[in-house]
């Protein structure tokens, strides 16, 4: 099980990738085969494995769409 | 009740509005108001809380009214006509925040740099809103150092009232001069201000103090209620002195210090015979259409006497709607209409000399 | 698990009108945050300028006014000085503090008004399309250097933070970028500090944060972050100007 875990708000998203840009592991990419109210695609955790719970990703988001649990396995 | 005490207009303005609660002042030096500004340099260290702060601008210092008053406090700042031009601005967000607060006017001599000595040219912008977007502020012109007294406490409790700036219209003419005074033992009344951003200590949700809103609809809404607290403020608190009116047959309209100089002239055209009487408004908005309008339908003719090229005239003709004619004197540049002057005046206007 | 990240209390449930990438998101959750660390939610009041950040008095729990253009300190100045133990902040973009409200930025700053001023230094003026700042670089181009700022025309960009360095009442200044995670995280730690020297009564607090306006930059908002990088920070070297513990420690 991974160390972390993004739960990220779609409706908040506007799919600006600085999530995706700066997360260290890979975890997020924007999902081109949705678009969310607003119609943008969100930022998805695509490799939800590979998360740390580092939280770079909700320190990025200026949306302030992405929450961030870690615990120990 | 407190003794009689000889004071300059400008420092018994000041005087008057620190009885009146108000411990914040904000302001710039500029002649002829400058000695409010001083007396509230000396008062206000010394009172327990008290704010005088000299702001690096008259713009500067009407924000920091803006940010006191937004915060429930009462503020003002004084100033003189082209430090009014300056405050515009911020009369225009204090107005559309629907905030109250006290701007003192010490009108000089314009437009532009002008001189320094009294007018009365700065009616239409006062009566107008000063600022851009069409709002209104309460507009006082008091001609004697004690009418500025009681004046003051008046404002303020209107402005808090209604939420809307208040201003004492008043010129350098007013400002200097020194008169017995007497200061009431008035305590101010101060009204609970819920809407006021200091802070929601967790007790309440936040206050938002904001002119801007986007949505037409709303912002028409917003104007609209406004213009309501407008229409009552037009019935309720409109005033005008009359001096032999009873039997009058002609009207001077004047205010302010003109007004003193009015009577002179009123008392030397009874002695010749002429009916002539004095209706002196002392607020300028709302102007006192209605008192006006029905003086109007038994009168011959009304003279406005003016230190400017004719403003106020402009609303005496709009009140008197054509019941009798309106005719105009003025003086400018800072010169101060003489008694003899307007004798001369209301003389030709009951020989139906003038135009 | 736990909740490492969430959103902080007193930034609002409001979703923002600005641009995807826009960097004042991440500067008012950083205030949001400062706030709610240093538990003064309820004695603090806002100030809103007019910029794309004029409607910051809809994303922040705690009292707010909206200002004239370039007023802010001065409207700060009033609140401050009128209510007791408050804790009073503007936010302000380049225009709003450098151009219009020079006047006003200056003389708070030298009355060491005990304010915290954050500026948002996105070199170009993003609400209305795009056009030239006071902190728009030589060369960059703008709805109003469409040939590229021309200095013997338009004038040189101003350090701001340099500039009211020089002035006696600032009791901390320091200049951040928000452009990467460590730049981020040392921006919440300026701005808590700048919080912390206001509480202290230490004086006036300014927070420069280089930005980006990718809309108006006409790039992404990965690609803006990169440009931030290479072109502004050169320029607005990130530091600490003024620093009154320092002072404190070393006088």
């Amino acid at each position: 099980m991974a160390k972390g875990r993004v739960v990220i708000d779609e409706r908040l998203c506007k799919g600006c990738s600085l999530c995706v840009i700066n997360c260290p592991m890979g975890v997020l990419e924007l999902d081109s085969s949705k678009l969310n109210e607003k119609g943008y695609n969100p930022a998805t955790p695509v490799n939800a494995d590979k998360c740390t719970g580092c939280a770079i990703c909700a320190l990025m988001c200026p949306d302030v769409a992405i929450t961030v649990e870690r615990g120990d396995n | 009740m407190s003794e009689k005490i000889l004071m300059k207009g400008n420092e018994a303005l000041a005087e008057a509005a620190i009885r009146a609660g108000c411990i914040r002042f904000f302001g710039y030096p500029i002649t002829p108001q400058t000695e409010l500004a001083a007396y509230m340099a000396k008062r206000l260290p010394k009172i327990e809380g008290g704010v005088y702060l000299q702001a690096e601008s008259e713009v500067s210092a009407i924000n920091m009214v803006l940010g006191s008053a937004a915060s429930g406090a009462r503020a003002m700042t004084s100033s003189s006509s082209p430090g009014i031009s300056l405050k515009a601005e911020g009369i225009s967000y204090i107005a559309g925040s629907d905030l109250p607060c006290l701007i003192v006017n010490v009108q000089r001599a314009g437009p532009g740099l002008g001189g320094i000595q009294p007018s009365q040219a700065d009616y239409w912008v006062s009566t107008r809103g000063v600022g851009h977007g069409g709002a209104r502020l309460l507009v006082f012109a008091p001609n004697s150092v004690q009418e500025v007294i009681d004046l003051v406490f008046d404002a303020f409790e209107l402005a808090e009232k209604y939420r809307i700036p208040a201003m004492i219209l008043s010129d350098g003419l007013l400002g200097q001069m020194m008169e017995p005074v007497v200061f009431p033992d008035r305590a101010p009344v101060l009204l609970e201000k819920p809407w006021a951003a200091n802070g929601h200590r967790d007790k309440r949700n936040k206050n938002i103090i904001n002119s801007l809103y986007l949505q037409a609809s709303e912002l028409e809404e917003k104007v609209r209620q406004r213009e309501l607290r407008y229409r009552e403020i037009e019935e309720k608190h409109s005033k005008a002195s009359e001096y032999m009116m009873d039997d009058a047959e002609y009207a001077v309209v004047s205010y302010g210090a003109t007004s003193r100089v009015a009577g002179s002239a009123i008392d030397a055209a009874r002695e010749k015979g002429i009916r002539v009487g004095l209706i002196r408004p002392v607020t300028l908005w709302p102007f006192p259409s209605k008192q006006i309008f029905e003086k109007s339908k038994n009168l011959k003719g009304i003279l406005a006497v003016e230190m400017s090229s004719g403003q106020m005239v402009d609303d005496v003709r709009l009140a008197v709607n054509g019941n009798c004619p309106v005719n105009f004197f003025g003086r400018t540049g800072g010169i101060i209409p003489t008694p003899m002057e307007i004798l001369s005046e209301i003389e030709k206007m009951s020989k139906g000399d003038i135009k | 698990m736990k909740t490492v990240f969430q959103k902080p209390r007193s930034l609002s449930d409001t979703p923002t009108h600005y641009c995807p990438g826009c960097t004042h998101g991440i500067v008012h959750r950083l205030v949001a945050e400062a706030i709610d660390e240093l538990g003064i939610e309820g004695r603090t009041i806002g100030i809103a300028p007019v910029g794309c950040s004029v409607s910051a008095y809809n994303y922040f729990n705690n009292d707010m006014v909206q200002a004239p253009h370039g007023r802010a300190p001065a409207v700060a100045t009033g609140i401050k000085r009128s209510v007791k133990d408050s804790v009073v902040f503007t936010y302000q973009g380049d225009g709003d503090l450098a151009a219009i409200g020079t006047a006003e930025t200056v003389h708070a700053a030298t009355r060491g008004e005990n304010i915290t001023v954050i500026f948002i230094n996105n070199a170009i003026y993003g609400m209305t399309g795009g056009q030239m700042a006071p902190t728009t670089l030589e060369g960059q181009v703008t709805q109003t250097t469409p040939y590229g700022r021309d200095a013997s025309i338009a004038g040189n960009p101003i350090r701001v933070s340099e500039m009211l360095a020089t002035l006696d009442g600032p009791g901390y200044i320091e200049r951040v970028a928000v452009d990467s995670p460590a730049h981020v995280r040392a921006a919440k730690k300026a701005i808590k500090k700048a919080f912390e020297t206001q509480i202290k009564g230490k004086g006036f607090s300014l927070i420069e944060v280089i930005s980006t306006c990718p809309t108006n930059w006409g790039l992404s908002p990965g690609d803006a972050m990169v440009w931030l990088r290479e072109n502004m920070i050169p320029h607005y070297p990130l530091g600490v100007f003024v620093d009154w513990e320092k002072e404190e420690n070393d006088g």
